[in-house]
């Protein structure tokens, strides 16, 4: 299985202050990973340094295979990140945000089109300016623009956070099909329950450091349906 | 990076012509300052008259502060910044697009402050070719260092007020340069045509430093943001 994020005692400091402090965890393509832990324990700043967003004070960390020491600016084209902000254009429509955005990832008209479609932003709402949406709604703008990057890596920081339970739903089974299609996923939330059944395995944080490793529900499930054929 | 600058300069160009920002605030401020120095000069109509190239110039200073201001006021939604280093975009790019959106508009305010001023203060041009050469040019160098200190101060604190006071001194070459070739194009000074035009080379030569400047600067300071 091809490895795609490999840390070994990553150390990353915001300001003084060392946001990870040693961490280390390596995803396999198609997995999907839950980040679980308190407020403060380093999980946004985990998957901004997996994004080639924040630069790596020691330690190891390569991100689809590039070492994200040296050369961290090669893997952001290659990954999606959906942060606590959903970094679209107040002033523009929905429908201009996700074209906006596609262009940017060179992505064609007809994938803007289906991403609108999927998240159920294809109608009436896709005209109407980001700044009048509401923040479920804008979480689903900021859903679109993530499918037209064709990323091969998703970088979820509360990705439930603001939805409505056919919004999560929705992020629930965006996460899974691109898993099946071979993206590989690393979530953080405070929604356990939900992200819990929807991992592989789940990663917890402290202090800075990854605590602990525990499978998730989808390897359960997977481990279940391999003894039963069995 | 000219397909990036494209994407970008189609954004900011669309944000505009949903917000109408520029068309309806900038446009009347640009207009009310007209309308100030007629109030502060009108009794001295040949002074008035006189001055008229370097009101414009000032006029149009004040209203490139504001417009830098507005464009980068977009970029700091919450998110936006991350997902603009994660876009792929060329930086050079991402500054020629931002550079030509506000030069658009810069253009735009241009033609009305001088139409403007051509009914307030009665102003005669005597030769549209170099009116236009020159603003043109100044406009391409206002819009290139306004970019690139908009750049500069993009997440730092009191940004609003920093601007103006960082910006405007830069920019004073092309008061000098675009004032003098005014001059000569209005016929209001003792500036010969020959003067006029070395004044559009060294607006030209400010131009190009700035374009360079920020196509080299630009990668290094989206980073910092």
């Amino acid at each position: 299985m091809r490895r795609v994020v490999h840390l070994r005692d990553a150390v990353c400091v915001l300001g003084r202050f060392p946001a990870l402090a040693g961490a280390t965890l390596d995803v396999d393509a198609g997995e999907i990973v839950l980040l679980q832990g308190p407020n403060g324990a380093g999980k946004s700043t985990l998957l901004r340094l997996c994004a080639g967003l924040l630069p790596l004070q020691s330690g190891e960390a390569e991100v689809l295979g590039r070492d994200l020491a040296g050369d961290a600016r090669s893997v952001r084209r290659r990954v999606a990140l959906l942060g606590h902000g959903v970094g679209l254009y107040e002033e523009l429509t929905v429908a201009d945000n996700v074209a906006f955005w596609a262009a940017a990832a060179k992505a064609g008209t007809g994938e803007i089109d289906a991403a609108m479609t999927r998240v159920g932003l294809a109608g009436r709402l896709a005209d109407v300016e980001v700044a009048r949406l509401s923040a479920g709604q804008r979480r689903r703008a900021a859903l679109a623009v993530l499918l037209t990057r064709h990323a091969e890596l998703w970088l979820l920081d509360e990705p439930h956070a603001g939805l409505d339970a056919q919004g999560r739903d929705l992020v629930d089974h965006l996460v899974a099909t691109a898993a099946e299609a071979g993206v590989t996923v690393v979530i953080a939330s405070h929604d356990l329950d939900r992200a819990t059944a929807l991992a592989d395995r789940v990663a917890t944080i402290d202090g800075g450091v990854v605590a602990q490793l525990s499978d998730g529900g989808r390897a359960r499930r997977d481990e279940a349906e391999l003894t039963s054929a069995g | 990076m000219l397909a990036d600058a494209w994407v970008i300069a189609a954004k900011d160009l669309r944000i505009e012509w949903r917000s109408r920002v520029a068309f309806n605030q900038l446009a009347p401020f640009a207009l009310v300052v007209l309308v100030l120095f007629a109030f502060a000069l009108d009794s001295q109509q040949t002074v008035l008259a006189e001055a008229t190239p370097g009101l414009l110039w000032i006029t149009i200073l004040l209203a490139l502060v504001l417009c830098v201001q507005r464009t980068f006021v977009t970029e700091g939604a919450p998110g936006l910044a991350d997902q603009l280093r994660l876009s792929g975009l060329d930086p050079a790019g991402i500054f020629l697009g931002k550079a030509l959106g506000v030069f658009v508009q810069l253009v735009a305010l241009e033609i009305l402050t001088v139409a403007g001023a051509a009914i307030l203060y009665s102003t005669h041009f005597g030769s549209i070719g170099l009116l236009v050469c020159a603003a043109l040019v100044a406009s391409v160098g206002l819009a290139a260092a306004g970019t690139l200190y908009g750049a500069l101060l993009l997440g730092v604190r009191g940004r609003e007020t920093l601007l103006p006071l960082l910006l405007l001194p830069v920019v004073a070459p092309v008061l000098i340069g675009a004032t003098s070739a005014f001059q000569a194009a209005l016929g209001t000074g003792d500036v010969t045509f020959d003067q006029a035009w070395r004044w559009v080379g060294l607006l030209a030569a400010f131009a190009v430093a700035y374009l360079l400047a920020g196509i080299f600067a630009f990668g290094p300071l989206l980073e910092d943001t």
